[in-house]
Order: C-alpha cells, then sequence, then structure tokens
C-alpha cells in the first residue's frame, strides 16, 4: 500500500484547507457569503499555523 | 419596553421521519443527506472532502482508536477518537472491514495521519449537522 509522507507545514495546509471548506458550505447560507467565510477561515488558519510556528521557534531558542 | 427581557424561543424539533432519514444518510455515506435533499453540489463537495481527508490519513497511516476507560483522560482521548473515527461512516466501516489496523507508532507522519481520520468524521458531523437543519427547514 502507498505511503504518503508529508511534512508538518504541508499537513497543516491540507487540514486548514479541507475544513476551511467545510466550514464555509455548512455554516452560511449563500454562496457569496460561504466563499468569504471559507477563506477567512482558511485565513485564520495559515495564520494560526505561522504564528505558532513562529513561537514555538523563538520559544524553543 | 422597560424590564421586559426579549425571550429567544428555540424552535421545536420537526418530527423524527422528516429529518431521520437525512441525517442517518449523511452518517453512513458523507454528503449523501445533502444528495437525498437535492443539494448535489454541496453533497458532492462534501463526500469529497470527507473521503478525502480519511484517504490521506489512511495513506499517513495513521492509527484508529478503540475505546479504553481509565483515567479522565485516557477515557476522552481514546472514546472520543472512536467516536470521531465512527462519525466518518462508511469510510470507516470499510476500512475497518478489510481489516485496517496499524499501530499507533512515534513520527509526525503517523500523528498526522490518526489526525486526519478523527478530523474526517468530524467534518462529517458538520455536514450532519447540516443535513438536519436543511431537512428541519432551518436552513435552505
Amino acid at each position: 500500500m502507498l505511503k504518503m509522507n508529508l511534512t508538518h507545514l504541508e499537513a497543516a495546509i491540507l487540514m486548514a484547507a479541507v475544513s476551511s471548506i467545510v466550514m464555509g458550505i455548512t455554516t452560511k447560507k449563500t454562496d457569496a457569503e460561504r466563499w468569504r467565510y471559507g477563506l477567512q477561515c482558511f485565513g485564520y488558519f495559515l495564520l494560526a499555523i505561522f504564528g505558532l510556528g513562529w513561537l514555538m521557534h523563538l520559544a524553543h531558542g | 419596553m422597560f424590564g421586559k427581557k426579549k425571550h429567544e424561543s428555540k424552535p421545536p424539533l420537526p418530527p423524527l421521519k422528516q429529518w431521520l432519514p437525512s441525517v442517518a444518510l449523511a452518517w453512513l455515506v458523507p454528503g449523501g443527506g445533502h444528495f437525498l435533499l437535492g443539494r448535489r453540489g454541496r453533497g458532492a463537495i462534501l463526500a469529497g472532502c470527507v473521503i478525502f481527508t480519511y484517504a490521506m490519513g489512511l495513506l499517513m497511516r495513521g492509527a484508529l482508536f478503540q475505546p479504553q476507560t481509565g483515567d479522565l483522560l485516557t477515557t476522552v482521548i481514546y472514546t472520543g477518537g472512536f467516536l470521531g473515527n465512527v462519525a466518518a461512516g462508511f469510510p470507516y466501516l470499510l476500512s475497518v472491514w478489510l481489516g485496517y489496523a496499524q499501530p499507533d507508532v512515534a513520527g509526525h507522519v503517523v500523528d498526522y495521519g490518526t489526525k486526519f481520520l478523527v478530523a474526517a468524521g468530524l467534518l462529517n458531523v458538520l455536514a450532519m449537522v447540516d443535513a438536519f437543519e436543511i431537512a428541519a427547514g432551518r436552513k435552505d
């Protein structure tokens, strides 16, 4: 069976993308709202990924 | 008016037969509830997302949870993880039926795989809630 090797960043971005799509579709009522909310969620995910990544990097020394 | 509080009444739960088939199908087949309700586009996207996430978890050799009891943390993690796995519906049932059983070994790829397998179920829960709201007439 095929085995996939992803880095932390790739796996986290993939998870962020899929979660944003589902959250956009399931929580809003119009297509415009869904697009906006999905992109907004994805932006927040990226912000959290890079923010926490840098925080851990700086804290670790 | 002064002293009058605005009470938001909770909408009554619609009859079981109105929403149960869609929610049950939404669990068993990701996106199936939306297909049953005629929302094919959204159903296809939700199915794609849930199945893709689950497949990625399998490809990363993630571990499936078995319910365990003991201290609170063990119960929450293992039972919660098991419920998350089961919530994925048919992809979970199929992988168990085909004998998928990876050990929970150390390593970030396997760890992400385990999280992807649980996340697929949690995304399917969102799809089930959405199917319920559409079937109950609370949402288009």
